[in-house]
């Protein structure tokens, strides 16, 4: 009896330390999230979105940085997203799981794993001092690509694997070729699931610092960057740089929160978007 | 399905002038899709080719136990001095502390979320899961920075609230997400007869998950918290804001610690191109890129590893 009454009391007891860890997590995240919106939102205002830094970056905006973290994101995108999207088609259309297939699958493994860091050093040492686009934003977005690269793969794979049979035989069956069907039934059908893993993957990307620190973020640029060429400012830098390198921390702190609620909101903007809409083509399948 | 495609050329008929136009509309295509989708091979052949061809010639101005063993990480006095034994036990360091706190609260999460969980809540828990891992380091780094380490110097009396601690503790909450995630995939996955075979022997709910549940997925939860140690090997943003960056070997939980990855990014920036500090870090960053791979053949390894779930 008295065990039966212990195990119970185990039973309760682990089911309430459960709910404990769980609310505790949401706990820690909620409590960030309202940390930073309430240090953070008196720095917002339309001037801070809107103005350059100016004062040696003590005074001013972020508009720079802003627009470089975009900027960084489409050329990221631009090299990523066909890349990505014609690779999941090869894995799930063409590939008939040879040792190529095999080869492939696992280089794309190994890419997801390598840190953000040492990419970082690929692309200085590839991108920019090989290829001579020096520090640039092309040798930035391209890096940040590579990053992007994995995560877009199997994002699009999903999307193509959850195309129906039947939407594939039906094009067949009325002569189309194998191209036919990927390029007007197949990919059309996957459109919407491959986007969603786009959104999801631009989230990601907006916010990583370590694989442009050495490629073409750097710490003040007077202006917008006009070509791909230019260096830029990017707002996960930007932070960075306000936080550890200013000369003037105190001054400064104002602009740091205002500028973390400013990428806090792009990011979790970007992926809140990406999954909510995950979110309805579930409920459509 | 791959047949259909064949027989509408092979039977062109009287519409055999575009035969030919048709094949190459295929071939094309296909040669293309092939060659960009290869494009994958090339870049992680790359990766390892540039770091080793960057990272190799330190060994022309040092021994590998010089490096291995060295203590001392002065790559710009004069006489330079490369060991990063120091580096490398930061790294060590840091990630076991944060795998210590991330890898069994992830469990933890993850068994709630797929077994007490109300299915309400369910979807609740795993977008806020989710939004934890979306935190971009660079903020969880500032957070280190900026409201841990003050109040960590003050309660702890410590030199600095820049440390060890400081910083497994904020790796943890970024591997966490990770971990929870693909654990909870693999809890899920059991199948629910286990669950009831349990239950029909009289166990209790948590009886059935710690010593049914668990086991059945013990596959999936190895190789999610393998993933996630590899984040936290390759993380950089939060160590470099908030481990302190002294190069010593840790003894305390209170040591500030310079990681392998905090190292390059907060050293690339100054280093000439193609000078010996250049190279030695390049090697750094080939030892993380051979850590990840070993890591992630021990994933393929466990995935593959007899076919029984």
């Amino acid at each position: 009896m008295s065990i039966y009454l212990l195990r119970r009391a185990a039973d309760r007891a682990s089911t309430a330390a459960l709910y404990g860890c769980m609310a505790l997590s949401a706990a820690v995240l909620g409590l960030i999230l309202a940390f930073l919106a309430y240090r953070g939102v008196g720095a917002i205002s339309w001037e801070f979105i809107s103005d350059h830094p100016r004062a040696g970056m003590t005074e001013g905006g972020i508009v720079t940085p802003i627009a470089g973290t975009v900027q960084l994101i489409l050329v990221s995108m631009a090299f990523a997203f066909p890349v990505g999207v014609t690779t999941a088609v090869y894995f799930n259309e063409y590939s008939r799981g040879g040792a190529l297939t095999k080869a492939l699958r696992l280089a794309v493994r190994s890419l997801a794993s390598v840190p953000s860091v040492v990419l970082g050093l690929f692309g200085l040492a590839f991108f920019c001092v090989f290829l001579r686009f020096g520090a640039s934003l092309l040798s930035a977005g391209l890096t940040l690509g590579c990053l992007a690269l994995p995560t877009l793969i199997t994002a699009s794979e999903t999307a193509l694997q959850n195309v129906p049979r039947e939407f594939r035989d039906a094009s067949y069956a009325l002569g189309g070729t194998r191209w036919q069907t990927i390029y007007k039934v197949v990919l059309p059908s996957a459109f919407p699931g491959i986007i969603t893993g786009g959104i999801l993957c631009v989230g990601r990307v907006a916010g990583e610092t370590a694989p442009i620190m050495f490629t073409g973020a750097v710490f003040f640029a007077p202006g917008f960057a006009r070509s791909i060429f230019d260096s830029v400012m990017a707002l996960p830098y930007h932070i960075y740089v306000l936080a550890t390198a200013g000369t003037r921390i105190d001054k400064t702190e104002p602009l740091q929160y205002g500028t973390i609620l400013v990428l806090l909101a792009l990011v979790l903007g970007i992926s809140m978007v990406g999954i909510v809409a995950r979110a309805r083509l579930r409920k459509r399948l | 399905m791959e047949r259909a495609g064949e027989i509408v050329i092979t039977t062109g008929g009287p519409r055999g002038a575009r035969r030919g136009a048709r094949k190459w509309g295929e071939i094309v295509p296909k040669g293309v899709v092939t060659s960009v989708a290869l494009s994958g091979i090339w870049l992680m052949a790359f990766i390892i080719f540039f770091l080793i061809k960057e990272g190799a010639p330190i060994l022309k101005e040092t021994s590998l136990t010089e490096i291995a063993l060295g203590q001392l990480w002065y790559p710009v006095s004069n006489p330079p001095s490369y060991g990063m034994l120091p580096l490398i036990a930061g790294s060590a360091a840091v990630t076991l502390l944060s795998s210590i706190m991330a890898i069994p609260f992830g469990v933890v999460l993850a068994l709630f979320i797929s077994d007490v969980c109300p299915e309400r809540a369910r979807e609740f828990c795993k977008v806020s899961l989710e939004i934890l891992g979306f935190l971009p380091s660079v903020v969880l780094g500032f957070i280190g920075m900026a409201v841990i380490a003050p109040h960590m110097q003050m309660k702890l009396e410590l030199l600095s609230g820049l440390n060890m601690l400081n910083a497994s503790f904020l790796l943890g909450i970024l591997i966490l997400p990770t971990i929870a995630t693909l654990s909870e995939d693999s809890l899920y996955a059991v199948p629910q007869a286990m669950r009831d075979a349990s239950y029909a022997l009289g166990g209790t709910r948590c009886e059935t998950m710690f010593k049914v549940v668990l086991k059945c997925a013990s596959r999936g939860i190895a190789q999610a918290a393998i993933l996630g140690v590899m984040r936290s090997v390759g993380e950089t943003m939060v160590v470099l804001m908030a481990a302190g960056g002294a190069a010593i070997i840790p003894l305390a939980m209170s040591d500030p610690v310079r990681p392998l990855t905090s190292t390059i990014a907060a050293e690339m920036g100054e280093t000439p191109v193609g000078s010996p500090h250049y190279h030695a870090l390049f090697f750094m960053g080939c030892l993380l890129l051979f850590i990840t791979i070993a890591l992630n053949i021990l994933v393929l390894r466990i995935e593959s590893g007899g076919g029984e779930k």
